[in-house]
């Protein structure tokens, strides 16, 4: 597969990481951050951790939408489904996380109408071909997918689309790393920036991190070597005394973004004052809203939610293991209360959060 | 946090000029090319996909000169422990 | 009795066959019927009547839609039991057949199934010898279901089973993996995906032959890798036979329109079923030669020694990569998922 193959070739593999073994001051603990849950992924999925030296810590940030997202919007979502004439579509990732009164996959298995979309505009052709049905779309993701969401929005009023809506947990990475980095336990030496969010706001966003916070940020791709030269180039910052935007994924990342993809959202949404996050509390301005020009387009405004808050148990230390102050098995209940049929906490309900990578790729898997 | 992967471009719509069929692997699929609306689009290129949409068009020549320069990686410092090597070797 | 069900109610990764499937079948099904065969839980049943020994097995076929790329519902229905008794150590010889119609298939429709049927079963070299039929009214079934009783004769060179499995024994996989889940995913049409892939159903006896009669005595084990994939009936054997299992990523034959559909959605290949294939735990010193036998049967050329049975870490199944990194493969939780993110 071209653009995938090259960037797992084992021998440039090898080159990179030789660098990084002669970069690195072995008497320092470098604890580096990817913001991106892909990344998390990534690095598990193909055992980076291997190659990397012992005092190399990944730190795993916050960048998974669905672990991000608290059980009092899922709840919120589901309760769409339970109503009469309505189908409820999501993505798959969502289709396992648990709500107060159970998964949208139990959802399924007890009669509503729940179905699984690849795209957006999936959802918006499942509603015209039911025009007697309302089709409420369940929409998660970071600044990559609500582009999407909001073509699909325009779309539905260009069409006249009357059954139709979007029920909008979209959310923006940049205040959730402020969050992290203003909050007095953390301590991150640099970051991999999330690439595929960078593709939509270009680069310059995140020069307040460096800036500011006086921390480099290298936006690296997902394959192994894009990976392994973005923690290259964090080396090399950290060396040379530097703290800088870089951008490892130029073959993707525009440093201005996608002009487009920004106006669309500009169209369609505004931003809420505050918005919770699962494990990090409330943060001002991190999360995206229908505007009321589309109001008709909104699940906050059609349907009467219950809008229920609910808290995690005090014993999931989610918060913790996303600011990188501990580590996914530090957590008490990690592997025994909490795993990835069965979770608990915000980082194990998606494939993408830290937990749940560290538990399918890494633990001996317990047995139930 | 998302899920992209490079496809590319195989086939454009007359009728419906905001979608183009992609090839990944010998899979393919009408995605919609809206949000590169700033860009020329041509049969043959390469655009990441995400959520049926297209995200960002491929630079070739990006992706060659990142290879190229990451295979010369570490060659000078190579070169350099080589030449120290010598000039200690008994 | 009052106390509280060991399941809530029954969900679709019930029938996943991954860890849910394994909670329902040891949780919920084996208990009130306990005996001893039925606890080794194994692909087929193995009877003595009056000295003779024979393997016995059943599987169900619910798969929507009935027709796709390569197969259906009526093929499918005699390579599964068929395989499941090639597995077991059993050279089949006859099937019973029962067929749940639901009001409103079309004649048409069912020919070609029945036809479907007959043709897979003679090409396998088994006769169907009798069955059932009911039919449920219109709504209460995708048009069919078909459900097979298999008898097989057994193959007494053979003594397979978790507990012959030793470290140091080699992985053998028949083919590349992924097609037939892959290819129902695209024909459900949901995720308007195309592609020319097709499902690799087909009975797997042949190879199982062609590798008994140059390496008997060193086939240690054997399984289909169907629902849960080859990630699911590996983790299982790890559990079983308390080893390891040390997996070489890059041998691990896959298609390229498997890759890139499993790239596109976020899946991992090792998780997605086969009706074709199978996996063969092998002793080290015959695992070359059972390897050039499966080559030498046609459909065989794709086979490839994938891994090895170790010592730690205990009921776990490690892949390789390519460049030094290892990761765990779980078994499959629920049914694989598209992905976004």
């Amino acid at each position: 597969m071209k653009y995938v193959d090259e960037f797992r070739d084992p021998e440039l593999i090898e080159r990179v990481a030789r660098e990084i073994r002669r970069t690195v001051d072995p008497d320092y603990d470098y604890r580096i951050m990817e913001v991106c849950g892909g990344h998390t992924h990534s690095i598990y999925r193909h055992g980076l951790r291997d190659i990397l030296p012992q005092n190399i810590r990944l730190v795993h940030g916050p960048g998974c939408p669905v672990c991000v997202l608290p059980m009092g919007r899922v709840d919120d979502g589901l309760s769409v489904a339970g109503q009469p004439d309505t189908i409820l579509t999501a993505f798959g990732d969502m289709m396992r996380v648990p709500g107060t009164k159970g998964t949208p996959l139990e959802y399924k298995a007890r009669g509503c109408d729940v179905r699984m979309v690849y795209s957006p505009l999936d959802a918006l052709r499942i509603a015209q071909n039911n025009p007697e049905k309302h089709v409420c779309f369940f929409a998660i993701g970071f600044e990559t997918t609500a582009p999407s969401t909001a073509l699909t929005i325009l779309r539905a009023k260009a069409e006249g689309v009357k059954n139709f809506s979007v029920f909008c947990n979209h959310v923006t990475i940049l205040p959730a790393i402020r969050a992290i980095l203003d909050s007095p336990d953390m301590r991150i030496d640099g970051f991999i920036g999330p690439g595929h969010v960078s593709t939509i706001t270009g680069c310059r966003p995140y020069e307040f991190i460096a800036n500011h916070y006086r921390k480099p940020v290298v936006i690296s791709g997902f394959e192994p070597l894009d990976l392994l030269e973005g923690i290259l180039m964090v080396l090399r910052q950290l060396r040379a005394g530097q703290a800088r935007v870089e951008n490892q994924y130029r073959r993707i990342v525009p440093w201005n973004g996608n002009g487009a993809a920004m106006r669309a959202l500009a169209d369609v949404f505004e931003l809420r004052p505050y918005f919770e996050w699962r494990g990090l509390g409330f943060i001002s301005q991190s999360a995206l809203k229908i505007k009321p020009a589309f109001a008709q387009y909104d699940s906050e405004v059609r349907f009467e939610l219950p809008g229920v808050r609910v808290t995690d148990p005090k014993a999931a230390q989610c918060g913790e293991v996303l600011k990188g102050v501990l580590t996914p098995p530090q957590c008490k209940l990690f592997g025994n209360a909490c795993t990835p049929e069965h979770p608990i906490g915000a980082l194990m309900v998606s494939s993408e959060g830290a937990c749940a990578a560290y538990y399918k790729y890494v633990a001996k898997p317990v047995e139930a | 946090m998302c899920l992209a992967i490079p496809g590319q471009i195989v086939e454009f719509s007359p009728e419906q000029p905001l979608l183009a069929k992609v090839d990944v692997a010998g899979v393919k699929r009408a995605i919609n090319i809206g949000l590169l609306a700033d860009e020329p689009l041509e049969l043959g290129d390469w655009v990441l996909i995400h959520v049926g949409f297209a995200m960002s068009k491929i630079g070739e020549s990006e992706a060659r000169d990142q290879l190229t320069m990451l295979a010369a990686l570490g060659e000078d410092a190579q070169a350099m422990e080589e030449v120290r090597g010598y000039t200690f070797a008994p | 009795m009052n106390t509280k069900p060991k399941i809530a109610q029954i969900e679709m990764a019930h029938g996943a066959g991954g860890k849910a499937s394994r909670r329902l079948i040891e949780g919920v099904i084996v208990p009130p019927l306990a005996n001893r065969t039925l606890q080794t839980l194994s692909d087929a049943a193995t009877l003595t009547i009056e000295g003779a020994r024979i393997a016995t097995t059943a599987d169900g076929f619910v798969v929507k839609p009935l027709q796709f790329n390569g197969g259906s519902i009526g093929s499918l229905a005699v390579h599964g039991t068929v395989n499941d008794l090639a597995v077991s150590g059993a050279r089949p010889v006859a099937l019973l057949a029962t067929l749940i119609l639901e009001a409103g298939l079309s004649g048409e429709v069912l020919e070609a199934e029945m036809e479907a049927m007959g043709a897979a079963a003679r090409a396998c070299g088994v006769e169907i010898v009798g069955g059932d039929t009911k039919v449920v009214e219109h709504g209460m079934a995708d048009g069919m279901y078909v459900s097979t009783f298999g008898i097989g004769a057994i193959d007494e060179r053979l003594t397979l089973g978790p507990q012959s499995v030793r470290p140091g024994d080699r992985v053998l996989l028949s083919g590349p993996i992924g097609d037939h889940g892959i290819t129902i995913l695209l024909a459900r049409g949901e995720l308007e995906l195309e592609s020319d892939i097709a499902s690799d159903t087909r009975a797997v006896t042949p190879f199982v032959q062609a590798m008994t009669s140059v390496a008997a005595s060193g086939i240690r084990w054997m399984r289909d890798p169907t629902r849960g994939g080859v990630a699911t009936s590996l983790n299982e054997l790890a559990r079983d036979a308390q080893t390891g299992i040390v997996l070489d990523e890059e041998s691990i034959p896959v298609r390229d329109a498997v890759r890139g559909a499993c790239e596109i959605l976020g899946l991992d290949p090792l998780h997605i079923a086969n009706e074709g294939q199978f996996l063969a735990i092998l002793a080290p010193e015959i695992a070359e030669a059972a390897l050039q036998a499966v080559r030498a049967v046609p459909g065989g050329e794709g086979a490839a020694l994938i891994g090895e049975i170790t010592t730690e870490p205990v009921a776990t199944v490690i892949t390789r990569t390519r460049y030094g990194g290892t990761r765990v493969v779980d078994m499959l939780v629920g049914d694989p998922l598209p992905r976004i993110c």
